[in-house]
């Protein structure tokens, strides 16, 4: 909020100068946010937190600092009005809990076409707030001043008795910003016996409202309970300045003095002749300030400090608070504007807010010895975005929501979850993968004329099924331009699945467990078909690798088709190291074989015949070739294996490994018509 | 004998003229080979009177071992100069780049992450997480901010249909953590976090670590101490911290923590609006309902909770100025974070 520098020093006393209560303000818990001029003085923007309804006024603040600076708190003198008529209007409370204080009066023969004075229009004018007419300057005036909102109706258009009561289903009201609103019968409202007249405690209704021309007004300044007002302006989507005060929390002890406040200076600009107010109270509904005790030790043990009992009690008393002793330390009453006092925590907070929470001295908690949980399956997340920015990756950081037509473009198959109140529409639908966001900030790249892209992700996708969502740790790699960056003595050559995937095998083998990992052929509909893999782990499905499809690669304007992958985290990259074997102390022996098959024949399914057909002396089966081309028949390809056997136990003789090998190229023979390439 | 000591001189002679190892071998070969002119002088020794075949045999194979010593020196001497040659033949151009793969790098958010992670490790605290979408409970009810509380105003929360939300802040962690754990407990919860509102200085999408302390007497003086510690830590430096009364519904008393600005030592700077201090963190002492909520017995324990930006400590550790750089993910901007 706004606060004039002399409009508070009307109100208290202070030496400091503007930027000196403006820092005093802050470290009291109204913190500065800058300090303006308005006409030749200082005005203070301040932020006033939401527990603090009290403190949005210039008395509500003046309270604080009086209480600061320990000077009393003055503002101008308080008069009321002579009654002049004897005019009423009639008002009935129909929900008191809601409303227990309403206070109403006439004031006859008003001006509203008088001239608002100089000095009222610039501290409006301080906070922001235009001047419109005397009317409702004034009402305006006594809520910055006093921070008691108020409403002037213009009294020739009021039919029948005012009633405050809950809206009716189906009410519409007109506002006085000329919207019409919806309500509730959540919502209060002021009526009569037509209509609503007024959104209780945030607008006036556009009918009833004073004008130029207004001569009689009726004055209603009530206090209404934060809960009966709480949210009801933002679901309208409304904020006013009374909603603000009203939802906060109004001192209930106000209106009877703002009224009168009100009544002189409406009755010292407009003229005018006052009646008496006409009050509906109902004392139980009272908000009622219920002391809370603070505890001596308790105030030590939470704040880590002990403070003197007389600072303590000096401290509450300068807020208003009235404080007695106990045997345990103290009863406190808060004052009735402070909404905010409930438990003995707020009473320490108060009193640390005033003895400073600078003057509490550091004091470092013992730690005892503690080990953490540190189990050896959990993937170690720095290590694993470590591997992958040594193999060229940059981490990126994307939006968890993405564009819904981006992501129903790569994955029609996937549900996924909407937001209700997206940022924007192509920020609007929550990830099923990391690869919507990993290829938008690929594009963007290459429109920035980076044309090698290696981008990593790990972050949370959602997947939905059966209607319910869950969270999946993930973790994404896309690359997209040449293999290697540009350098001398290497061809420039397209990156592609193969390269992606000698990364990918190679993080697995950081799990221990490479053997439990296969490549599936399998297709998703954003990949190339013929280029895309499930990967799985122990049989069970932990990502995918594949380069995307060309079509997609098409309108996204990349160049080449990016390759890309997509693990679940924990699945994929849980830790299982095989356990340790011994080392065999006897020679390997190497025997190369080129094997002649079918196009069709995959390397894993002639690897699996390999190991079938021999016997436990063969270590390793490598592949250091596949050729296609003259000499051989179309539809057939040869694949290089080096096979390389030992043993345990002693060292293989030539005629332990031409056994081992014609028995590998007989089950290959007969189990994939394969011909063995002399 | 005349004889043997002009074979010797014209041996040298020979032997320094050879440019190379294939002539030197030639020349060790008329010489000292079995049809040398030196071997063939020693036969001839068999031919003089025996008086003279003694003196005369010692004199030649002096005169041999002179030459096999001088052919040595020579060999040794052509080898370097072999082996310098072929250096030379081979000398690379060293200021040529290395040949393979670039280095990537993490995501500055990340690293900064992993060293408020560290930091926080090795004072004790436990690593904790929570989903990122929550629900009512959780995100706010739990945490003393009932429904049309105004402090949801504040929250610009993003919502499901079904009521769900995006957590608004990684404090919910701290409602799971105790359910779980219990009191005494000491964790950081850094995660993602999301708020409707998309501004120069606002993303979406942010990072907040929080952190929770709840033992028998845990107190602001130790909330005070932990803070500034970590600032210190982080920063490498001995800032100066402050804590202004500020107010959240989850903890009470409240304080916003301001340290003084990295930039300009508190001496003011456009980074700070001039004041000298930067507001870095919420804080304060955890609300006994937050405790009772998340069933710790407020009698027995107290506890102190934190939060703050991740995305601003990195910002403000790496001198980056705008926030949404951090989720624009521009190559050119993340290759400037490619140290460890």
């Amino acid at each position: 909020m706004k606060l004039s520098y002399p409009w508070l020093k009307e109100w208290v006393d202070v030496a400091w100068d503007a930027s000196e209560l403006g820092a005093r303000l802050t470290m009291a818990g109204f913190e500065l946010e800058g300090i303006i001029a308005s006409g030749q003085y200082p005005v203070l923007e301040l932020n006033v937190t939401p527990n603090r309804g009290d403190a949005m006024s210039v008395l509500g603040l003046a309270r604080e600092v009086s209480a600061l600076v320990g000077k009393p708190l003055t503002g101008p003198a308080r008069r009321s009005v002579d009654e002049q008529v004897t005019d009423t209007w009639p008002v009935q409370v129909d929900v008191p809990a809601a409303c227990p204080t309403f206070l109403g009066r006439v004031i006859r023969g008003v001006n509203n076409q008088a001239t608002t004075p100089g000095w009222m229009s610039e501290r409006l004018q301080s906070a922001d707030v235009r001047s419109v007419s005397p009317i409702v300057d004034v009402t305006n005036y006594v809520l910055l001043e006093l921070g008691q909102p108020m409403h002037a109706y213009d009294l020739s258009s009021l039919r029948g008795e005012i009633r405050v009561r809950n809206a009716l289903p189906a009410e519409r009201l007109q506002l006085l910003d000329a919207r019409t609103v919806d309500l509730s019968d959540d919502m209060l409202v002021i009526a009569d016996r037509e209509a609503a007249v007024g959104l209780a405690g945030i607008m006036g209704g556009a009918r009833t409202a004073v004008a130029a021309g207004t001569r009689d007004v009726f004055l209603e300044v009530a206090f209404f309970a934060p809960a009966a007002i709480q949210g009801r302006a933002r679901r309208l989507g409304l904020q006013t300045d009374a909603s603000q005060h009203y939802e906060r929390g109004v001192d209930p002890a106000l209106p009877a003095r703002a009224m009168e406040r009100a009544s002189v200076l409406l009755i010292e600009i407009t003229g005018g002749r006052a009646g008496p107010v006409t009050a509906v109270e109902s004392r139980v509904h009272q908000p009622q300030r219920a002391a809370v005790d603070l505890r001596r030790t308790q105030l030590a043990r939470l704040l880590g400090a002990s403070i003197a009992p007389e600072r303590v009690k000096s401290a509450l008393g300068a807020l208003q608070m009235k404080v007695q002793d106990v045997p345990t330390g103290w009863r406190v009453t808060p004052p009735t504007h402070r909404f905010d006092i409930t438990i003995e925590a707020d009473l320490i907070e108060e009193v640390a807010r005033m003895v400073g929470f600078g003057t509490i001295a550091e004091h470092e908690d013992e730690v005892a010895q503690h080990f953490p949980q540190m189990p050896r399956a959990c993937p170690p997340e720095a290590r694993v975005l470590e591997f992958m920015s040594a193999r060229g990756y940059h981490e990126a950081i994307t939006y968890a929501f993405v564009d819904p037509r981006l992501q129903q473009r790569l994955f029609p198959e996937r549900a996924s979850l909407a937001l209700t109140n997206p940022i924007a529409s192509d920020l609007s639908v929550m990830r099923v993968s990391l690869w919507p966001g990993l290829l938008r900030a690929a594009a963007e790249n290459q429109r920035r004329q980076q044309d090698r892209i290696r981008l990593l992700e790990r972050g949370v996708c959602f997947a939905v099924t059966d209607n319910v969502a869950s969270e999946i740790d993930t973790l994404a790699a896309i690359a997209c331009g040449t293999r290697l960056p540009e350098q001398w003595g290497v061809a420039r050559v397209a990156v592609d699945f193969f390269d992606l995937k000698g990364d990918l095998e190679s993080l697995l083998a950081a799990t221990g467990a490479e053997a439990e990992f296969a490549f599936e052929t399998a297709c998703l509909s954003c990949l190339n078909s013929g280029r895309s893999a499930r990967v799985l782990r122990q049989g069970r499905p932990v990502g995918w690798i594949g380069e995307l499809h060309p079509d997609i690669a098409r309108e996204l304007d990349f160049t080449y088709p990016p390759i890309l992958f997509e693990l679940s985290f924990y699945d994929a990259l849980r830790l299982s190291p095989e356990p340790y074997a011994d080392v065999s102390r006897f020679p390997m022996v190497r025997r190369d074989v080129a094997v002649v098959v079918d196009e069709n024949v995959s390397l894993s399914a002639l690897r699996e015949r390999v190991i079938l057909s021999s016997s436990r002396l063969l270590r390793q089966c490598r592949v250091f070739d596949v050729y296609r081309g003259p000499g051989l028949e179309t539809g057939t390809k040869s694949i290089a294996l080096g096979l390389i056997f030992q043993d345990f136990y002693r060292t293989l003789t030539d005629e332990d490994v031409d056994q081992n090998v014609a028995s590998i190229v007989a089950g290959l023979r007969a189990s994939l018509n394969a011909k063995i390439r002399e | 004998m005349n004889d043997a000591a002009d074979l010797v001189r014209r041996a040298l002679a020979a032997i320094a003229a050879s440019a190379d190892l294939g002539t030197l071998d030639a020349v060790r070969v008329r010489w000292l080979g079995k049809k040398g002119e030196l071997t063939a002088a020693l036969k001839s020794v068999g031919a003089l009177p025996a008086a003279e075949r003694r003196a005369a045999g010692q004199d030649i194979n002096a005169a041999k071992e002179r030459v096999q010593a001088a052919l040595d020196a020579r060999r040794g001497e052509l080898e370097r100069r072999h082996v310098d040659q072929e250096l030379i033949a081979g000398r690379l151009d060293v200021t040529l780049p290395g040949r393979g793969e670039e280095r990537g790098g993490l995501h500055p958010v990340t690293q900064a992450r992993l060293r408020i992670e560290a930091l926080f490790a090795r004072a004790g605290f436990d690593l904790a997480v929570g989903p990122e979408i929550e629900d009512d409970f959780h995100n706010f009810g739990a945490l003393n901010i009932p429904e049309n509380h105004p402090a949801r105003a504040l929250h610009d929360t993003f919502y499901f249909p079904d009521g769900r939300l995006l957590r608004t802040h990684t404090s919910p962690v701290q409602i799971r953590a105790m359910l779980a754990h219990g009191a005494p407990l000491a964790v950081i919860a850094p995660g993602r976090v999301y708020r409707c509102d998309h501004d120069l200085t606002h993303s979406p999408m942010f990072h907040q670590l929080e952190g929770l302390v709840v033992g028998e007497n845990v107190s602001f003086a130790n909330m005070k101490a932990c803070l500034h510690g970590f600032l210190a830590a982080f920063f490498e430096r001995d800032l100066a911290m402050r804590l202004r009364p500020s107010y959240f519904p989850f903890t009470e008393p409240s304080a916003e923590v301001d340290m003084s600005c990295v930039f300009c030592a508190g001496a003011g700077c456009r980074t700070c609006k001039h004041s000298g201090w930067l507001e870095i963190s919420g804080c304060g002492m955890v609300h006994p309902n937050v405790l009772q909520a998340s069933g710790v017995d407020p009698e027995r324990y107290t506890g102190y909770a934190f939060g703050a930006g991740i995305d601003r400590l990195a910002m403000l550790r790496y001198g980056v100025n705008d926030l949404r750089l951090f989720f624009e993910n521009d190559l050119r901007f993340l290759r400037q974070f490619r140290a460890f």
